[in-house]
């Protein structure tokens, strides 16, 4: 059973009817609502159709956001082979928020990091809703730098609304941990590639995102602040957060436009919780194209690379 | 009642009282509230007499005291794109920051600077938490890139003075990654060997401490100063509980490992020097007054070349 986001209301009435007249001819036979439900499926294809090609950046938030998109444990359970987790950051604890390990991809051995959030009320607990503490990025610096001393290319998805604001992860450095993962993504002399499959959040994105190509899902997003807190801080009104998502240009569209970003992998129609097999697949084929375009650069070029890229970041501006 | 008294007399006085109370002479501390003399203040560097707290300084003021009879030479730093999201809140980024430029009197929210603090060359960037909350957008950015490029190019180290709410919102995800692009900065100087030396002033917070700030060779705060990625108020409201006395204070952060020392700015100058001089195996700093450098010629002759 889908969960309807507050716009796909008018959807979820269509769908509701068809298989209300479905479980009535299912219990009289003497009936057939068969013409009629499809009439209806139809007229809900079209709506869903309609509604996600024209998402506002706050609606996207809220996909980016559903609790049935897939996770990063989708993508490693079906994307990868062998995958041997490795925990802790061999000094406080192992981070749950952030999951990775050594992996097949395409056959070949690659290290894989990425923010879970969690699929139900024990999960999400357990993982943070995805928001690592400092032992989580120190992992991934650890994982990174291993990836790097043994010529793995390094694979990883962003799926957090950032960083956790806690009173033991500040006391345990949070700023510090994720300016030192920041670094070791712009360190490591093996292929780096990132997709946000869901939400960027902040510098807790960037400490895994610093990578030589990034991708995002076509309704995912990323930005500097989340349109809640944006809009409690300059609009002094935290409801006004669908004005903040509209200024803060976090969608993926946007960001390939100022050259944050560098592809965008289309979603399923009515996105990716709709169908996650296919979402899954997708990220897989743009993850192979990425390493792809990366195969030929040794280790000197690919950081060099790296740098350039971010540099030069900022000479591209959006248009009103 | 005549054209003297209602005209005339006032605008005597007027003129008069103007002249006989301008104003900012006295500022309070916002510590102690004792009221403080402004060239007492001015001359201790912001910091309260009486009773230690320190007071927001902007990078002009803390360059005239760093540098060897506060001489200095501004770095120019690269201009970036101007409101490249086209950013409207309430007020239109554009005006928000020609409001910030009227009030300060300066261009951004960072100077970086080159001179001689006891005689040894350095390189200094300082961010102006009175422009925007000395946040961090791309000209920031540019600064910290210009200032690594500086400090490379003349083999000097990097000092940098740190004060901001976080990144800037109005340039949206291009402020977020500023924090690569400084990160890339820190590397250059790593690589070129030159030491770069983090002073935390208050506040420093968000991206900014999560990128360049929290990546110093040593990194000293000033006393007190609010050094956190996330805000009091903000894990205040996740967590539901009282946080302690002092959390994320400077010298909570120096129980907790995360800062070499805590220094009060009146005695920084010194130990920048001498730590600058240890790490670059140059002799000890003659502490004190120094004469003139040289025994200049006479300015007429030079000046009429």
């Amino acid at each position: 059973m889908t969960q309807y986001l507050d716009f796909e209301k008018p959807l979820a009435e269509i769908e509701g009817k068809a298989a209300e007249l479905r479980a009535l001819a299912r219990g009289d036979s003497s009936v057939d609502f068969a013409d009629e439900a499809q009439a209806l499926d139809t007229k809900a294809a079209q709506l869903l159709e309609d509604l996600y090609k024209t998402l506002s950046p706050w609606r996207k938030c809220q996909v980016a956001r559903h609790p049935d998109r897939p996770h990063c444990r989708d993508y490693i359970d079906q994307l990868f082979t062998e995958y041997t987790p490795l925990a802790g950051d061999r000094n406080f604890a192992d981070d749950h928020a952030v999951m990775g390990g050594l992996a097949r991809f395409e056959d070949k051995p690659v290290m894989v990091i990425g923010h879970e959030k969690g699929h139900d009320t024990k999960s999400r607990i357990e993982r943070n809703f995805g928001m690592a503490r400092p032992e989580g990025y120190r992992k991934a610096i650890r994982l990174m730098q291993m990836a790097g001393r043994f010529g793995l290319p390094v694979i990883t998805l962003v799926d957090t609304p950032g960083a956790y604001p806690g009173k033991g992860a500040e006391e345990r450095g949070q700023s510090e941990a994720i300016a030192r993962a920041t670094e070791a993504c712009l360190q490591i002399p093996v292929p780096l590639v990132s997709v946000i499959i869901g939400e960027g959040g902040s510098g807790g994105a960037v400490a895994f995102a610093t990578a030589n190509r990034v991708a995002m899902l076509e309704h995912s997003v990323y930005s500097v602040i989340s349109p809640e807190g944006c809009a409690s801080i300059l609009w002094k009104d935290a409801e006004k957060m669908i004005e903040a998502a509209e200024a803060l240009r976090l969608t993926a569209q946007d960001l390939q436009g100022l050259g944050v970003i560098d592809r965008i992998i289309p979603e399923p129609r009515g996105g990716a919780h709709r169908d996650k097999a296919n979402t899954v697949k997708a990220v897989g084929k743009a993850i192979g194209t990425m390493l792809g375009e990366l195969k030929k650069k040794d280790g000197a070029a690919l950081v060099k690379d790296r740098r350039q890229k971010f540099l030069s970041m900022g000479s591209k501006g959006l248009a009103a | 009642m005549n054209w003297i008294t209602n005209y005339v007399r006032p605008r005597i006085n007027s003129i008069f009282s103007r002249r006989e109370t301008p104003e900012n002479l006295w500022q309070k501390c916002d510590e102690c509230g004792t009221m403080l003399f402004h060239r007492e203040l001015s001359g201790n560097q912001n910091v309260c007499t009486n009773c230690g707290h320190h007071m927001a300084i902007t990078p002009r003021e803390r360059f005239n005291a760093l540098f060897d009879n506060g001489i200095f030479t501004e770095v120019k730093v690269p201009e970036p794109l101007a409101d490249p999201l086209q950013f409207r809140d309430q007020k239109k980024y554009p005006d928000r920051m020609k409001a910030a430029q009227k009030q300060t009197g300066e261009k951004e929210a960072m100077l970086v600077a080159t001179g001689e603090i006891g005689r040894t060359p350095i390189v200094a960037a300082a961010q102006d938490f009175s422009f925007m909350g000395g946040s961090m957008g791309m000209y920031v950015g540019n600064a910290i890139i210009a200032a690594a490029e500086e400090a490379v190019k003349l083999k000097r180290p990097l000092i940098l003075f740190s004060a901001a709410g976080g990144a800037r919102m109005q340039e949206g995800i291009l402020s977020l990654m500023q924090m690569p692009r400084t990160t890339v900065a820190i590397q250059m100087l790593k690589e070129a060997g030159l030491p770069y030396i983090v002073v935390l002033t208050h506040p420093t917070t968000g991206g900014v401490t999560a990128s360049y700030a929290m990546l110093g060779d040593v990194h000293i705060a000033e006393p007190n100063a609010l050094i956190c990625f996330a805000g009091p108020r903000v894990i205040e409201q996740t967590i539901r509980e009282k946080l302690p006395e002092g959390f994320q204070r400077a010298e909570y952060l120096l129980d907790h490992g995360m800062l070499d020392r805590v220094t009060p700015r009146t005695k920084l100058r010194d130990e920048l020097i001498s730590i600058v001089r240890l790490l670059l195996g140059m002799p000890q700093a003659v502490k004190g007054d120094l004469a003139p450098p040289e025994p200049t010629a006479k300015p007429e002759a030079t000046a009429g070349k």
